[in-house]
């Protein structure tokens, strides 16, 4: 922790946020031509852009499991999205997010519809400013359901995290290079269940129940975004006249 | 695999024969083109471009690295694309294959040799520091022409890229130095006509492409045939007057895009 | 009731419990609660909760009526994309020529079209289709136009009331594939006119009265024509 940086200024947020304030959220649903579903998702200065293709036979054919539909998760950070350029293609820590992704949606899908098929979910992040797993689960769960793939839920993530010794919710860039711990999770917001849990950093027990209640809040106000957006693309409008 | 079938093919043949494409157009227009400009926050310089379906988008990140031996006093232009699996369903994850390399090569072709970038403005200290110019293109959607969509997004976002001086301790930002761009079209024949602009399916059925990159004052500046099938000379030169024509329009409209 | 519209449900919605109604296609039951599994239009009109989805791969059922496109010849077989999450194999038995081992493709080749019926699905998902029946052959010239797949239902009509209108205002040939492909030949204004007619009724798909809709605009058409 850099003790030089500081992170609140007159007792709010380097960003003007309070302590649990979301930052601008914007979903749109359908945006692309060539994909089953497709979602654009802006979460302050992050932008990612997520097509889903599938249920489709899955190739290699090794991979295919003759009781259930593999969900194939790839996150992938364009080469302008972050201030250094990155080098294109995956690397140790998409493939690790890929796969933690992969899971936390596995756990929603009625994957046991689908044997031997394989559900691909490319997550392409556009612009990184902090919390981009959040944001890739996030769009990712609302171009499942547009893609018409059977789910138990529409999974959502939101992070929390400790910035000078205060539990704060989804943290900034700035806060997430000098804060001292990032809890991203993802939820099932129809049984509370956690999906995606991880920590870095220190937060005494305490300090983890106040961020996970936070985080959890967070969910649901980022869920009901995900359902309204939904919503709006496909509940019926004027056109019947 | 997607499949063309046949039926598609004949159809799209029996149209030609009448004068007539899919989608309305005549042989020698384009699809509607959309150009958005800084459309990425981290990137020097960005844009989208839409033609019909076709979506792509291009990204400028700047470095200060070390000049090639041959060019001491010039910066360095680096293109990459990727056909990432989010853009069609048959493309596939892992390292570029020849058609994303050969995109890569033709965007980066146009720009290079017609020296769109003032590589002799890019240098801060001869044989030691340049700036370097990394173009990545990003396909979204592909629903044909990536040549043209991949090309016009690279020069929307150079026409908006920021050197960015002040984060290297060099002064203050400046517009990264750029000369005209020349403007590139695609067509394919199929069935003995030729289309500018082809589509997905049109694609799909062509015979042999080319595509052109021509300037303001009327002159080319780039060229490359793909496929295996083949043109006559009176076709090349209709193409070229084509590609003048739709390139002096889609000029006007990239300037007017990028606020120039 | 003609101006009212359907609902919209999401997957995960609560759509009532299983001691007022019966969990029906598309839903799921936890706890006595039923919810939607799908983005879909809600149908309440039955004993049943039924979700109809709004996108999505074809599901095939035995015995539906699909148009297919060749991708391979293999010795004995045909794989066939018919629109679902797995290909269908045509197998030699299961066409009306005598096939030799090793000469499919002197038959069917990759590209072609084929209107065929689900022979079999079976627990893995493996499907068959076969073209030894009425009906089934190997399609020839015309053009396939695709809709989302439960969108058949309404484009096809109550006993077939919708594609009978088509049929009678455009003097189109039409074949509609339970698979959400629509195989069409005409005229170049009646084509024209049959793929409007069913845009129009793909996007109008959520409101009620839409064939007496459909009917009347054709018949306003026809009348500027004449």
């Amino acid at each position: 922790m850099n003790s030089d940086i500081k992170l609140f200024e007159n007792g709010k947020r380097l960003d003007g946020r309070k302590n649990d304030e979301l930052r601008k959220i914007k979903i749109e649903v359908g945006v692309l031509h060539r994909a089953e579903g497709s979602c654009y998702l802006e979460w302050g200065d992050n932008k990612v852009i997520v097509a889903v293709y599938g249920p489709r036979e899955a190739i290699p054919r090794h991979t295919q499991n003759p009781l259930r539909a593999i969900v194939n998760a790839k996150y992938n950070m364009a080469a302008f999205s972050v201030g250094d350029r990155k080098r294109p293609g995956p690397d140790r820590r998409s493939r690790e997010i890929s796969k933690v992704i992969s899971e936390a949606l596995e756990n929603v899908i009625l994957v046991e519809k689908f044997p031997r098929a394989s559900i691909d979910v490319n997550i392409e992040v556009l612009d990184a400013e902090a919390g981009t797993r959040c944001a890739g689960l996030t769009a990712a769960a609302v171009a499942l359901a547009d893609a018409g793939i059977p789910m138990k839920d529409i999974p959502v993530a939101c992070a929390a995290g400790k910035i000078e010794n205060q539990v704060v919710l989804d943290l900034g860039k700035e806060e997430d290079n000098y804060g001292s711990a990032d809890l991203p999770i993802a939820i099932s917001p129809r049984t509370g269940e956690i999906l995606l849990l991880q920590m870095d950093g220190h937060l005494t027990v305490e300090e983890f129940d106040k961020a996970l209640d936070l985080a959890i809040k967070g969910c649901y106000i980022v869920s009901d975004i995900q359902k309204k957006a939904i919503l709006e693309k496909y509940q019926p409008n004027s056109e019947g006249k | 695999m997607t499949i063309i079938p046949s039926i598609k093919r004949d159809f799209l043949v029996k149209l030609a024969e009448d004068g007539k494409r899919a989608d309305g157009r005549k042989f020698d227009e384009f699809r509607n083109i959309e150009i958005e400009v800084n459309v990425i926050s981290k990137a020097e310089g960005s844009a989208k471009v839409k033609i019909g379906n076709t979506q792509v988008l291009a990204g400028i990140k700047m470095d200060i690295g070390e000049p090639y031996p041959d060019t001491p006093d010039s910066g360095v232009m680096i293109t990459a694309a990727e056909l990432i699996p989010l853009a069609s369903p048959d493309f596939e994850s892992g390292p570029p294959r020849e058609n994303a390399i050969e995109l890569a090569r033709v965007v980066d072709r146009g720009i290079r040799e017609s020296e769109v970038i003032e590589v002799d403005k890019l240098c801060v200290v001869p044989s030691e520091k340049v700036w370097l110019v990394f173009i990545d293109i990003h396909v979204l959607d592909y629903d044909g022409n990536l040549f043209d969509a991949a090309s016009l997004a690279a020069l929307a976002a150079l026409l908006t890229t920021k050197v960015p001086a002040e984060r290297f301790e060099l002064g203050e930002d400046y517009p990264l130095p750029l000369k005209e761009p020349p403007i590139s079209c695609t067509s394919v024949k199929y069935n003995g006509v030729v289309v500018m602009d082809p589509s997905l399916d049109e694609e799909a059925i062509a015979e042999v492409r080319l595509t052109i990159a021509t300037d303001k004052n009327g002159d080319i500046r780039a060229m490359q045939k793909g496929l295996n099938g083949s043109f006559n000379l009176d076709e090349i030169k209709k193409i070229i007057k084509t590609s003048l024509d739709n390139g002096r329009k889609i000029q006007e409209l990239l300037y007017k895009s990028a606020g120039k | 009731m003609n101006q009212e519209k359907r609902e919209i449900v999401i997957p995960s919605q609560l759509l009532g419990e299983i001691k007022n109604k019966k969990a029906g296609k598309g839903t799921f039951v936890e706890n006595g609660k039923i919810y939607s599994e799908i983005l879909g239009i809600l149908n309440n009109n039955s004993e049943y909760v039924n979700v109809i989805p709004l996108k999505g791969r074809y599901d095939p059922i035995e015995k539906d009526f699909v148009i297919g496109i060749v991708d391979i010849a293999m010795a004995s077989s045909w794989l066939v994309d018919i629109n679902a999450a797995y290909p269908a194999l045509l197998h030699v038995n299961e066409v009306p020529w005598d096939v030799e081992f090793g000469e499919t493709e002197k038959y069917l080749n990759h590209g072609d079209s084929i209107m065929a019926k689900v022979l079999q699905v079976d627990q893995e998902k493996k499907l068959q289709i076969t073209l030894n029946d009425r009906n089934l052959f190997k399609i020839k010239g015309g053009q396939i136009f695709n809709v989302e797949p439960h969108k058949v239902p309404r484009i096809i009509g109550k006993k077939g009331s919708m594609i009978s209108l088509l049929k009678k205002y455009t003097n189109c040939r039409i074949i509609v594939g339970q698979n959400g492909r629509i195989w069409l030949d005409g005229s170049d204004d009646g084509v024209k006119k049959v793929i409007d007619t069913i845009k129009m009724i793909e996007n109008n798909a959520l409101s009620f009265g839409l064939t007496n809709k459909i009917e009347n605009l054709l018949k306003k058409d026809a009348k500027d024509v004449h």
